[in-house]
């Protein structure tokens, strides 16, 4: 997998052969000693419609590409970018600490708040030394421990999904990772204090929701969040993986889908082009969601907070009664 | 059996193993004994020592082979026939039942056609029952109709089962027998996985008893919840239980695994089950647990 700077996905060709065009023109320009300066407007303005074209038209499996693309934010990112004073608290004291699931307490405006999410690494040997960003079951257990330790002292817990799934391995098979998942799910379900989700990335099935049953959930705009990988469905479904993209659309995995069945709350816009395109006009877009979100459920007392996370995962199933 | 010997010669079947596109989520354990009304006089060949019996004996046994201790897989109401007290199941909310939400390729086609191969309206039986004259409420999965995958209706049928043994002050048995999450429902099925969970946690309260029990085979979504939460957790010998199934480990990690791995006594070794019970002895296991808890914490103090 590339993951330099000039990574591009295949469906912004277009718009990456145009830009290399304009720096073309303006090299030639430079030495030639020649005004283009109206070609090169006229150029950029095309690259610029045809970035409006593309981002507002995203298919399903093209969100899937941008949620996973290498140079997207990742937590450690946004840690810097929307939070002050961050200190990571390491370890599951059970097993070891999970550098694919991180944690601590930062401020959050000016309230101490715990958070967690999982981590993928920003180059080749980060990612080694991160699993990819896929904890084991002391990640899980990890958080686990830091939301108990919230709730003792009473601070939010705002989590940052972006997994691709919870590691499947014999070690965490040994170690019981769909324990640990469950412990995860049930633990923050029941937390006494206010809980906010952000789907940064993938939402990827058992290892996503494991930070997930909180009081709200947002969504970046293009993230995505899904029950199995869409190659994981293809390979099922039509006995081959490339045809994920097919898969990516009948599992309505899109943050709209997501809203339309109340799995989340809220879509964060992000920036044309992808978060990665501009981390700090995404942060600051992620920081009015949470702030807002916060301040509502921090006026909220103890036994109405509780009742209306449990009706809101209540309400999410499609069933009929016969 | 000597006795075996004097029998005439008998016709004999050799139950089909399917692999079939059951639409859970991939790991999905493949050997899946497919139950059929066996004609009168037949042999059924077990699955682990080959050895043959008959089926008479088979059901006396419930579904254990008398020779290797073998459980084969079983149906829900044949769970709940072999376990509670006779006449005492009721069931409750089994007019609920799936849809198809996101009109996911296939999937109203499949679910039709588990309703008719089963008789089952959906991949799990819940009500109230007694065991030993112990009154409970019991969910039981069913991995016949459609891989036991849980969506919104197992869901919803779990989450009543819950809430109503919460109001009732019933202890909660539930059997597991689920590949995971019912793909076809996408996001919806993975909710279920939070919901079951969130119900589970409200049982706390009232200090009510929950004990899972994990059978042929118990992955994905269905372990990763409620399944694997029980105060107790049981399983019956030689069930496959686990996260992730053993074909995506191998395809991720190109590790060896080593053999009875995400058996149920390699969970029982490594800490995650409480006990292993024969199905034999399942149901005198279960009154006994029942028992304990029938003195309640408010009582005590």
């Amino acid at each position: 997998m590339a993951n330099g700077s000039n990574y591009s996905l295949d469906f912004e060709k277009p718009l990456k052969e145009l830009e290399k065009r304009i720096e073309e023109i303006r090299i030639f320009a430079e030495e030639k000693q020649i005004d283009m300066s109206e070609e090169i407007r006229r150029i950029e303005e095309k690259a610029k419609n045809l970035r409006e074209e593309i981002y507002r038209n995203l298919t399903p499996w093209q969100k899937v590409q941008i949620a996973r693309h290498p140079k997207r934010p990742t937590f450690l990112e946004y840690i810097d970018l929307i939070f002050t004073a961050f200190v990571e608290l390491h370890g599951d004291r059970l097993f070891r600490d999970d550098p694919a699931l991180v944690g601590g307490l930062a401020y959050f405006d000016e309230i101490p708040v715990t958070i967690i999410g999982q981590q993928k690494g920003r180059d080749t040997k980060e990612n080694i030394y991160r699993n990819f960003g896929m904890p084991h079951p002391e990640g899980y257990r990890k958080a686990v421990r830091l939301m108990k330790q919230a709730e003792k002292f009473g601070r939010p817990v705002i989590t940052f999904v972006d997994v691709a799934g919870a590691f499947p391995g014999k070690e965490a098979e040994e170690r019981g990772q769909g324990e640990a998942v469950a412990k995860a799910i049930m633990e923050m379900a029941a937390l006494t204090v206010p809980t906010v989700v952000v789907v940064t990335g993938e939402g990827g099935s058992g290892g996503a929701l494991a930070i997930g049953t909180g009081d709200r959930v947002l969504m970046l705009e293009h993230a995505y969040y899904s029950v199995i990988s869409p190659e994981g469905c293809a390979s099922i479904l039509w006995k081959d993986a490339a045809e994920a993209p097919r898969a990516a659309e009948v599992l309505h995995l899109t943050a709209k889908d997501l809203l339309g069945f109340k799995v989340i709350d809220e879509i964060i816009p992000e920036p044309l082009g992808g978060a990665h395109t501009n981390p700090e006009q995404t942060a600051t877009a992620i920081k009015e969601a949470l702030r807002r979100n916060l301040r509502e459920l921090m006026a909220l007392d103890l036994k109405e907070l509780l009742a209306r996370r449990y009706q809101k995962f209540r309400a999410i199933g499609r069933y009929i009664e016969e | 059996m000597l006795k075996d010997l004097f029998r005439p010669k008998q016709k004999y079947v050799t139950i089909r193993q399917r692999e079939e596109d059951s639409g859970v989520t991939p790991g999905t354990p493949a050997e899946q004994l497919e139950k059929k009304e066996l004609p009168d006089g037949l042999w059924i060949k077990c699955n682990q020592c080959n050895q043959m019996i008959y089926h008479k004996d088979l059901e006396k046994s419930l579904k254990v082979c008398p020779k290797c201790q073998y459980h084969f897989r079983i149906g829900a109401w044949e769970r709940i026939g072999y376990l509670v007290d006779p006449g005492t199941f009721k069931e409750l909310f089994a007019n609920i039942c799936s849809c198809d939400p996101l009109e996911f390729p296939d999937y109203q086609v499949k679910l039709n056609k588990f309703k008719k191969a089963t008789g089952l309206n959906e991949g799990v039986v819940t009500g109230t029952a007694q065991i030993e004259g112990i009154p409970l409420a019991l969910g039981v999965m069913d991995f016949g109709f459609v891989g036991g995958s849980m969506g919104s209706a197992i869901g919803e049928r779990l989450v009543r089962l819950f809430e109503y043994a919460y109001q009732e002050d019933l202890p909660v048995v539930t059997f597991a027998a689920s590949g995971g999450a019912r793909m076809q429902e996408g996001i919806l099925s993975l909710m279920q996985m939070a919901t079951t969970c969130q119900a589970i946690n409200r049982l706390a309260e009232k200090a009510i008893l929950f004990i899972s029990v994990l059978t042929d085979p118990t992955t994905g979504g269905v372990f990763a919840s409620f399944a694997s939460q029980g105060d107790i957790n049981i399983a019956e010998p030689g069930a496959l239980i686990g996260f992730a199934g053993a074909r995506v480990i191998q395809q991720t990690t190109h590790q060896t695994l080593p053999p009875g791995f995400q058996r149920s006594e390699f969970l029982l070794e490594h800490g995650i089950i409480d006990l292993i019970v024969n199905r034999k002895e399942l149901r005198s296991t279960l009154a006994r647990l029942l028992r304990f808890h029938q003195r309640r914490k408010r009582e005590i103090s």
